[in-house]
């Protein structure tokens, strides 16, 4: 009885300065015309339904705007590629699905449907029983990620343990089991080494092994091959896709790497300072893309598989402050196509319209001017 | 190449005396123990490599890391004092000048360094980062050091006006622009690169490479440029270096090397690296290297690739290969090179289907 008494009122204290946040907000995206999409998801159809997710950060020069409304849909078995450049809010996103922003620090506002379940204003126990469950996560770098006191062993036992009732024989052995499963040579000898006795990729396995012994439905990739070598990440993608396929999870691939989303993402979503630019399947997003922010990273990357350019096309200018977001669209002032508007792109946010089946950006380029251009000045020099 | 207008064709290098000749240059990293400093053994960060970099062109060094890229681009701007070998400047012998003796020679080669972040005085002005050199070589400027740094300050494209600002007030591809500003203030002969773009986003990542190339061709320089990304080596070089462990496997020129690797490891990096295009996804076979890169303290016999290649046989394993220029100017260290002309083609017709990986993820075309 009592535990369900307390379980509201924290919630409430925890849930208190969001609450003035989600006031305001939703008038403001209405003026400025925020994609809306369906006010309730119909959870049937998605497994991991995003709407609207805000997350802001009060800090001493402002407030840090780091999502600002993102929505978007993703089905088991299915990866999306969440691509950007830093501080884009990329990372942000990710943490918070997973629900590990400090509620005192971050401003949460919006919806996250994970199988049917809300998690922005679930009870935090709820939403910890959830996390490397049903949930889990990949990080950047395995070595900052994993304790190093404790052995790799003993961390994949005690992700077990916190969520399956077993043995410590059990989760030993089932850690064995993982080590195994994604490569890691002599998996008896090793479970019982510390993470510094690991070189970069097979910590990066590690990292993987933990994240999938309570096989999780989501798994959300944060950067998972940054920091390692070429022929380590191919083997590190491999291994990813090979494990989607047989655990039909649904993966977040988040990476600044286009390169690496069109390995694994099934679908793509672009972003630029804390919101969706572009979103599609990751077919449409490279073979058309329509926002000129997406044509620039394009053209930013030197291209194995394509005769060398004399010279890349990179955006010009450099990624805005996400507390002094510039007004309208946030892309105009590196936006080479902004005189093509008529001066919109200064004052309206773009919303994210769909031009293409299955494929959505925000943009204020007419449609003719923007087929116009992709066909006649980007596409060629890719 | 048409682009190739200011840069001396590749067929040269043979010929006119390079800008700067690496011969047998060796760097061992002594492991010392107990409280005699007794020797007990040695990282062989870098254990033998030979090469050649012709006046105005650029030359990419690839490899994994620990392949000893870094420490070779530090040994051959004399950062680091070689164990063993040879490096010639222009012609003269600088293994092992004094400091006192490589401060003249400073002036014609510099350093851009790969982290924007610490290699920038935190205390110190802009003005003051870039105008270093010419306090530290005596150089007269003719309109005074001030006027020099704001010229240089433009040409990298930072506004001059912010000379008295200090390295925490600019992003890091404006911090790399500065960099860049401080290793061309007096007009260097030849610029090591060490990663000079990894930390910086896709975007920026770009600027800094096409502000390079354009430098290269407004000012004649010469760049060895150290990078592991090798979609941005093959944008910026002429020649490409191939690193495994310490030594070269292979040189050769831009196409060349990515139209016909001949190194089973060249082979394999070339495989794996992603390429954004998601059709290509399922067409594509990568060649899987086993394992991780060996350690340099007690690197394998024979060839140091053996223990991850998938056409090693015997020889492998107990002769180490020489590195061998072929007529084409494709230099390769390999008992077994692939792609191979007629006349160097040994018995290993036994392709394992790994033989076309290349090929699938490089296509002819690309040439």
């Amino acid at each position: 009885m009592s535990t369900a008494g307390s379980d509201p009122l924290r919630k409430d204290s925890d849930r208190d300065p969001l609450r003035k946040e989600d006031g305001p907000a939703p008038s403001a995206g209405a003026t400025v015309g925020e994609p809306v999409l369906t006010a309730r998801p119909d959870t049937a159809e998605a497994f991991l339904a995003v709407r609207d997710l805000k997350i802001h950060f009060n800090t001493d020069d402002g407030l840090v705007r780091s999502v600002d409304g993102i929505s978007f849909d993703l089905q088991r078995g299915r990866t999306l590629g969440i691509v950007g450049e830093s501080g884009s809010g990329k990372s942000v996103t990710s943490l918070g699905i997973m629900g590990l922003h400090r509620t005192a620090k971050a401003r949460i506002s919006g919806e996250v449907w994970l199988d049917g379940e809300e998690l922005i204003g679930a009870d935090p126990d709820r939403v910890r029983r959830l996390r490397g469950m049903k949930m889990a996560m990949i990080f950047q770098d395995p070595l900052s990620a994993m304790h190093p006191y404790y052995t790799v062993g003993a961390q994949i036992v005690e992700a077990c343990r916190v969520h399956q009732d077993v043995s410590k024989q059990v989760a030993r052995k089932r850690a064995i089991e993982m080590l195994d499963r994604v490569g890691i040579p002599e998996p008896h000898q090793r479970v019982a080494d510390y993470p510094h006795q690991f070189s970069g990729g097979m910590r990066q396995r590690a990292m993987i092994a933990m994240a999938l012994v309570n096989n999780p439905e989501l798994l959300i990739a944060d950067e998972p091959t940054t920091a390692l070598d070429v022929t380590v990440q191919a083997q590190i993608l491999d291994l990813i896709r090979d494990l989607q396929k047989e655990f039909g999870s649904a993966v977040i691939m988040i990476t600044h790497d286009l390169g690496v989303v069109a390995e694994l993402a099934d679908d793509l979503l672009v972003m630029y300072a804390g919101r969706c630019v572009e979103r599609g399947t990751a077919e449409k997003v490279f073979t058309e893309p329509q926002h000129p922010y997406t044509w620039g990273l394009l053209g930013s990357m030197p291209r194995m598989d394509r005769e060398r350019t004399e010279r890349l096309n990179p955006v010009k200018g450099a990624p805005p402050s996400l507390i002094n977001v510039p007004s309208g669209c946030a892309f105009h002032p590196r936006c080479p196509y902004v005189g093509l508007n008529g001066g919109s792109s200064e004052t309206i946010v773009p919303e994210l319209r769909e031009t293409a089946a299955g494929h959505w950006s925000a943009c204020h380029l007419g449609e003719q001017d923007r087929d116009r251009i992709w066909t006649e000045e980007i596409a060629p020099k890719l | 190449m048409p682009q190739e207008d200011v840069k001396i064709p590749q067929q040269s290098t043979a010929g006119a005396e390079p800008l700067l000749r690496v011969t047998g240059l060796v760097k061992h990293f002594p492991i010392t123990k107990g409280m005699l400093r007794r020797q007990v053994g040695a990282v062989q960060a870098v254990d033998g490599i030979d090469l050649q970099v012709a006046a105005g062109q650029t030359l990419g060094v690839v490899g994994e890391s620990g392949c000893g890229k870094s420490t070779m681009g530090r040994l051959i701007t004399r950062l680091l004092e070689p164990t063993g070998g040879k490096i010639e400047f222009q012609g003269r012998d600088i293994t092992h000048l004094s400091v006192g003796e490589m401060r003249p020679l400073r002036r014609d080669v510099q350093m851009i360094f790969q982290d924007p972040y610490s290699s920038l005085n935190p205390r110190h002005t802009i003005g003051t980062i870039v105008g270093a050199p010419f306090k530290l070589q005596k150089v007269a400027t003719e309109s005074g050091v001030k006027k020099e740094v704001q010229n240089l300050l433009e040409l990298v494209g930072l506004n001059p006006e912010h000379y008295n600002r200090y390295p925490h007030e600019f992003s890091g591809g404006q911090r790399q622009r500065i960099g860049i500003a401080r290793a061309l203030a007096l007009k260097p002969k030849l610029v090591v690169a060490d990663e000079p773009v990894s930390a910086l986003d896709v975007s920026i990542q770009a600027q800094v490479v096409n502000l390079l190339d354009d430098l290269q061709s407004e000012l004649g320089l010469t760049y060895v440029i150290i990078a592991h990304d090798l979609s941005v080596i093959r944008h910026v070089s002429d020649r490409i270096a191939v690193m495994y462990l310490g030594k070269v496997v292979e040189v050769a020129d831009r196409e060349a090397l990515y139209g016909q690797p001949m190194h089973p490891y060249t082979n394999a990096l070339l495989s794996a690296v992603p390429v954004p295009d998601p059709k290509r996804r399922t067409a594509r076979q990568r060649i899987l290297l086993t394992g991780d890169v060996p350690s340099p303290i007690n690197p394998p016999s024979g060839c140091r690739f053996h223990t991850r290649c998938w056409k090693a046989t015997e020889v492998c394993s107990t002769q180490e290969p020489p590195l061998i220029a072929l007529a084409t100017g494709h230099e390769v260290a390999c008992h077994h090179p692939e792609n191979a002309p007629a006349k160097a083609q040994e018995k290993n017709a036994q392709g394992k289907g790994a033989e076309n990986g290349p090929a699938i993820g490089n296509q002819p075309t690309d040439l």
